[in-house]
C-alpha cells in the first residue's frame, strides 16, 4: 500500500441516501465510502486505477435538517423515444400529472478529510503506477482542476476541496455506532449489481473503512 | 449541431425579492422556504431550473433542437412530426422513412451490442435542450446495464441563499366572491391568507463542466449563451400574485482558460463579496447592498464577466 492522501471537504449539505428509505430520502449520519469514492473519482479518475478509501475523518458535529420538494415521478421512456425517432408524437412529461413531493432529511454544514489510497486495475497501462496517479491528484489538488465539480451525493450540494497539508486533523470527537452502512455496489457482475455494506463505528470522530469486514 | 464547449465555468447568480414568496416550502404551508437555523432565505436548486426551462421553452418555442422535455403543462399540439435524425446509427435518417424495417432491425442490431442506450441518450440530448444542459434519467433498453440511463448535464446549481436572514410576514387577505352557495348565504366574503418576503438578495452558486458537455451531452456555446440568457431573464416572464417583485440583479461568470479549469472553485466563489451597505439596518432594496469582485486575486487562467 503506498502512503494515501488527505483530501478535506466541505459544503452547506449533503444527502448520503439510506437505501432502505430512500423515497423520502433519510441521510447516513456520515458519508459512504462510496460517496467519497465518487466524489474523488469526479476531481480524476482512470480506468487503470481504483480508489480506496481509508479512513473518513469527521470534523463538524452531525446535524440534520429537512427539505420538501416537487419531484417527477417518472423517467424518460425508451420505447417513447425509439417512437419519436420512427416520427411519432414527441414525448413530454408533464409535471402537473407527474408530480409527486418528497422530503429529504439531509446533512448540513459537513466537513470531512478523507485519506484514500489508489490501487491499479487490470486495465493500467505499463507506464502507470500508484505515485504518478498520486502526483496527478496532487496537482490537481492544488490547482482545482476538476473533470466535474464533485459534490456531497446529490448535484445540488457541491462539495468544495483542497488537499489537508496540516497534519493531525482536529475531529469532532464524538463516537458513535454508526450501524450497517453500505460500502460500496459491487460492479464486479454488470449483470447483477450488488450492494456491500460494513458495520461503521465513529472513534473519537473517525470512522475506520480499510480493514473492516465488507458483508454481501 | 455546434461543438461542445470548451471551457470549464463558473457562476453566481444575484436576485431578489420583493413583497413575495420566492419559493414555497410545502413543510410549512407554502411559507417562503427557511433554514430553520439561520434564518436565511432558501430557494432550491429544482425551483430555479424550472425558470430557466420555462424561458427557454418561451424563446424558443418548440424550435427543432430545443424542446423542453419537463413541461409545467400539457402542451395542446403533442402529435408534430418529427423526422429521424442521424443519432449514432449511420444513414439511419432516410432509413426510418424509407424502410422501416431494415431501420428496425439496426435499431435492434445496436440493441444487441448495448449500443441502444448511447442512440437514444444522443437523440434525447440532441432534441431536448434540458436535457442537454441538466440531464435526465431514462429507463434503459439494456437490463442491468451501469447507469446508462442516467445522463449527467454539464450544468449543476446549488440551493440559492440569502445574503441576510429573511423574516417572512403572513399577509391576510379577503375576497368577495364566495365559493360555494352554501357558503354564499352565510358570509359575505371569504378570509385567505399569503406569505411575503418583504425584501430579501439572494445568491446562487453554479457549475459547468465541459467534460460533460463533450464526453456525454454535446452542450454548446450557443446552448450555454442561451443559459445565461435565460438566466438573466428567468423571472421576466415568471410574474405572478405569489411571486411580487423578482429580479436577477446580477450574474457574475467565472471563465475558465481549460476544461479542466485553473483554480478551485470555492476560490473564485470568496472573490464575491455581497455587503449591506454601512448605514443599513433592515435592507429593502438592492441599493441597501455593495456587492464587490475582488478581481486582483483572480487566478492566472480565469476570466470573470458581469452581467446584469
Amino acid at each position: 500500500m503506498s502512503y494515501g492522501l488527505q483530501i478535506e471537504v466541505w459544503g452547506d449539505y449533503a444527502l448520503f441516501t439510506r437505501p432502505e428509505l430512500k423515497t423520502e430520502r433519510l441521510s447516513y449520519d456520515v458519508i459512504t465510502p462510496s460517496a467519497a469514492r465518487g466524489l474523488i473519482e469526479s476531481i480524476y479518475w482512470h480506468p487503470g486505477l481504483h480508489v480506496v478509501i481509508d479512513r473518513i475523518y469527521v470534523l463538524n458535529k452531525i446535524e440534520f435538517t429537512s427539505i420538501r420538494r416537487n419531484e417527477v415521478k417518472s423517467k424518460v421512456k425508451a420505447s417513447d423515444v425509439k417512437r419519436m425517432m420512427m416520427g411519432g408524437s414527441v414525448p413530454v412529461l408533464c409535471t402537473g400529472d407527474d408530480i409527486q413531493q418528497r422530503a429529504s432529511t439531509l446533512l448540513r454544514n459537513v466537513h470531512y478529510v478523507l485519506e484514500a489510497h489508489f490501487e491499479m486495475t487490470y486495465k493500467a497501462t505499463s507506464s502507470d503506477n500508484e505515485g504518478k496517479f498520486k502526483d496527478i491528484f496532487r496537482r490537481r489538488l492544488k490547482s482545482g482542476k476538476v473533470y466535474s465539480q464533485p459534490y456531497f451525493g446529490c448535484r445540488e450540494f457541491p462539495a468544495h476541496f483542497r488537499a489537508w497539508n496540516s497534519g493531525s486533523v482536529p475531529t469532532c470527537g464524538e463516537s458513535k455506532d454508526l450501524g450497517l452502512m453500505l460500502y460500496d455496489m459491487d460492479y464486479s457482475n454488470p449483470k447483477s449489481i450488488q450492494p456491500m455494506f460494513f458495520h461503521a463505528r465513529m472513534k473519537d470522530g473517525v470512522v475506520q473503512v480499510n480493514g473492516e469486514r465488507v458483508l454481501k | 449541431m455546434s461543438e461542445p464547449i470548451q471551457n470549464r465555468y463558473e457562476f453566481v447568480i444575484l436576485f431578489d425579492v420583493e413583497n413575495g414568496n420566492p419559493n414555497g416550502d410545502p413543510d410549512a404551508d407554502n411559507m417562503p422556504r427557511i433554514d430553520p437555523e439561520t434564518g436565511l432565505g432558501l430557494v432550491t436548486d429544482v425551483c430555479l431550473k424550472r425558470k430557466i426551462r420555462n424561458y427557454v421553452e418561451t424563446v424558443k418555442e418548440d424550435e427543432p433542437g430545443f424542446r423542453i422535455y419537463i413541461k409545467k403543462r400539457v402542451p395542446l399540439n403533442r402529435s408534430d412530426n418529427e423526422a429521424f435524425e442521424k443519432v449514432g446509427i449511420e444513414n439511419a435518417a432516410e432509413l426510418a422513412v424509407k424502410d422501416k424495417k431494415k431501420f428496425n432491425q439496426l435499431l435492434k442490431e445496436a440493441n444487441k451490442n448495448n449500443d441502444i442506450d448511447r442512440v437514444i441518450r444522443d437523440y434525447m440530448c440532441s432534441k431536448f435542450y434540458d436535457i442537454r444542459t441538466f440531464g435526465a434519467v431514462m429507463t434503459t433498453m439494456v437490463k442491468g446495464a451501469l447507469n446508462c440511463g442516467q445522463v449527467r448535464g454539464p450544468v449543476q446549481l446549488g440551493f440559492a441563499h440569502s445574503v441576510d436572514p429573511v423574516i417572512p410576514r403572513e399577509v391576510s387577505i379577503t375576497r368577495v366572491a364566495i365559493t360555494t352557495e352554501a357558503d354564499a348565504a352565510n358570509k359575505s366574503n371569504e378570509m385567505g391568507k399569503k406569505y411575503i418576503v418583504p425584501y430579501g438578495l439572494y445568491r446562487c452558486e453554479g457549475y459547468v463542466s465541459a467534460n460533460l458537455a463533450r464526453k456525454t451531452t454535446g452542450f454548446s456555446e450557443a446552448d450555454l449563451q442561451l443559459f445565461w440568457d435565460a438566466v438573466i431573464n428567468m423571472f421576466e416572464h415568471d410574474r405572478s400574485a405569489a411571486r411580487g417583485q423578482m429580479a436577477v440583479r446580477k450574474l457574475i461568470i467565472f471563465k475558465h482558460s481549460s476544461e479542466l479549469g485553473d483554480a478551485p472553485a470555492h476560490k473564485l466563489f470568496d472573490l464575491i463579496e455581497v455587503n449591506k451597505n454601512d448605514n443599513v439596518t433592515v435592507p429593502r432594496s438592492y441599493s441597501d447592498y455593495t456587492v464587490t469582485v475582488n478581481e486582483s486575486d483572480l487566478p492566472t487562467g480565469v476570466s470573470y464577466e458581469q452581467r446584469d
